[in-house]
């Protein structure tokens, strides 16, 4: 039972805090500046390599 | 080398399997090492014969050969799983269909594990696993990696199945929900997934692509949650070495808890983050343009693993369980709607522009469709989950409609699109069979789930309401047979939905099979109705 509360007590408190705040951070990074043309970029991923993997890695088409 | 360690390591396993089958305390499990030997001697053989054979330069290209027959298992699996699933809604309206020749294996009893483990896991399972390896090569610009690991993952999951089929057929079940298989099944789909998550992390690891696309961090998420699940809900002990029966660790209310912390997480990474993977690179690729919004998609993936881990207690309402764990369940659960939303939202407004393509494109209208019972069933769950409504909804035929217009909706009908998608790819057609066959198997699987959906709500609500009738004097006005009669009719529309469903998989087998493998002729492309 002690280690119970112990664990109980530091998981509705520090343990929640840390997950809030990191959850809250996702959002803040997500629309942090600079972060449109990043995204533009990653949601073309589906696009661009069908048939063959990447051998060049300059080759992003 | 490594050919002889695969033969010694085969020969030493089919001996262990035929001792094993020689003690055998049950049935069940003198079948499974029966079943074990064989296989380990089948692949000796084949080893033996083909060892030593030069080996030709290393494959390069995407590894497909493992995600055609992917596709091959999940629509074999999926007609298995639909035709029992139809058989034992019979059996409820006509218990007749009960047969006495078939007791103790063919009774509903048996065969209902036997429905829901097929389509879960067998259909939707392979669906995952083929789906998977073929986006992350494609959006990792990477072949798959570890070599033939990705064939042990398709081989050793689809003995798993086998495994756990036989068993419930033959009564060796650990009476867990959705998890049911007994403790040698369990360690052996452990070892499964753990090769499936390093072959499905080896290729994100070595990816061309700098960014991991958003459909791989669900099923990242996916594999992850499934194994932490898999390995907590089975802790078990077995009675024997040699027999199926095992005992768990957990008891009582820590049990329940534990079995629907997995239950309900099962469903929300297995049935849910695993085909929204499948959504996030699908349906961009069937309406030819980005997802609506990228911001959205991390965002839903995030309020999704964040949320539907607290989800579980929702159903131990009324229960030993404590209050406070019923409450969080219930608040975590109405918190889960809006991201299932905000993923719905993203997912149909890809379409925007587009919208022509619903006329034209049976696909795309699958697709759509799905996301649409995706939306209804991540509603309806919420409001399901709230204390006072579960107290009308709990232990009827309500909760049975909802897990289907989830089930047969969105995972059906996605996974359905993604069979039509991959297969004129995978076989190097240009395009299907028949988009008219499409069609049929549309409205056919549509109109099936509605009247599965529909007679659920009316016979769900009405039991419900029967059951808590008092009369004046407080004493209860229904007998429990007086519902199960008035159930019949619904009972009836339910398996005709049923059929009707099956059909349009079957239509959707034929029309696979003559893509993949029929004579070519050129069809015409749908004309919109004017």
């Amino acid at each position: 039972m002690h280690h119970y509360t112990w664990l109980r007590a530091f998981a509705d408190s520090w343990v929640l805090l840390l997950m809030f705040a990191f959850f809250a951070g996702v959002f803040l990074w997500a629309w942090r500046p600079g972060s449109r043309s990043a995204h533009t970029d990653a949601a073309q991923v589906p696009f661009r390599h069908d048939d063959t993997p990447m051998t060049d890695p300059e080759d992003r088409t | 080398m490594w050919d002889w360690i695969k033969i010694v390591a085969l020969g030493v396993i089919a001996l262990l399997a035929a001792i094993a089958a020689n003690f055998a305390h049950d049935l069940a499990y003198q079948v499974h090492a029966l079943i074990v030997m064989a296989v380990a001697a089948g692949l000796f053989v084949w080893t033996v014969r083909t060892a030593d054979n030069p080996k030709g330069p290393a494959p390069t290209g995407y590894n497909d050969g493992v995600i055609r027959a992917g596709v091959i298992a999940t629509t074999f699996w999926g007609l298995a799983g639909f035709l029992v699933g139809t058989f034992i809604a019979f059996q409820l309206a006509f218990p007749s269909l009960n047969f006495e020749f078939l007791q103790g294996i063919g009774n509903f009893g048996r065969l209902r594990p036997l429905h829901t483990s097929a389509v879960i896991f067998a259909f939707g399972g392979n669906a995952l696993i083929c789906t998977s390896f073929y986006i992350v090569q494609r959006t990792s610009a990477a072949r798959l990696w570890g070599g033939n690991l990705g064939w042990f993952v398709f081989w050793g999951y689809n003995l798993f199945i086998v495994i756990a089929a036989t068993g419930y057929l033959l009564g060796a079940t650990q009476s867990k929900e959705y998890a049911e298989p007994e403790w040698y099944a369990d360690l052996w789909l452990t070892i499964v997934w753990l090769a499936y998550l390093a072959v499905f992390l080896g290729t994100i690891i070595k990816r061309k692509e700098p960014h991991i696309y958003v459909a791989n961090w669900f099923f990242l998420a996916f594999i992850v949650t499934v194994a932490m699940l898999h390995v907590v809900n089975n802790i078990s002990l077995p009675v024997s070495i040699f027999g199926s029966k095992s005992v768990q660790v957990f008891s009582g209310v820590q049990d329940a808890m534990v079995q629907w912390w997995y239950g309900h997480n099962a469903v929300g990474f297995f049935l849910t983050a695993g085909f929204l993977g499948m959504m996030y690179y699908f349906v961009p690729k069937q309406a030819e343009r980005p997802i609506y919004s990228y911001k959205l998609s991390i965002i839903h993936f995030w309020a999704l693993i964040f949320l539907y881990i607290w989800a579980g207690p929702h159903h131990l309402h009324y229960t030993a369980l404590p209050d406070w764990a019923g409450t969080l369940g219930m608040v975590f659960s109405i918190v889960l709607w809006m991201p299932s939303w905000g993923g719905m939202i993203n997912g149909l407004m890809t379409l925007s522009g587009a919208w022509d393509k619903i006329r034209t494109d049976p696909i795309m209208r699958m697709m759509v469709i799905s996301l649409g019972f995706y939306g209804m069933s991540t509603f309806e769950g919420p409001m399901m989950s709230i204390r006072a409504v579960n107290s009308l909804s709990h232990y009827t035929d309500w909760t049975i409609g909802h897990v289907h217009s989830g089930a047969l909706g969105w995972n059906g009908m996605i996974t359905f699109a993604a069979l039509y998608f991959l297969t004129p790819r995978l076989w190097n057609r240009d395009r299907l069979y028949s988009l008219t066959l499409v069609n049929w198997h549309f409205w056919l699987a549509t109109i099936g789930i509605v009247l599965y959906a529909s007679s659920m709500w009316v016979t769900g609500i009405m039991e419900g309401l029967m059951w808590r009738e008092v009369d004046a004097q407080g004493f209860l006005v229904n007998s429990f047979a007086d519902t199960v009669a008035a159930k019949f009719p619904m009972y009836v529309v339910r398996g005709l939905g049923g059929v009707m469903y099956l059909t349009g998989a079957l239509i959707m087998a034929y029309n696979l099979w003559m893509t993949a493998f029929g004579k070519r002729q050129p069809v015409a492309a749908l004309t919109p109705a004017e």
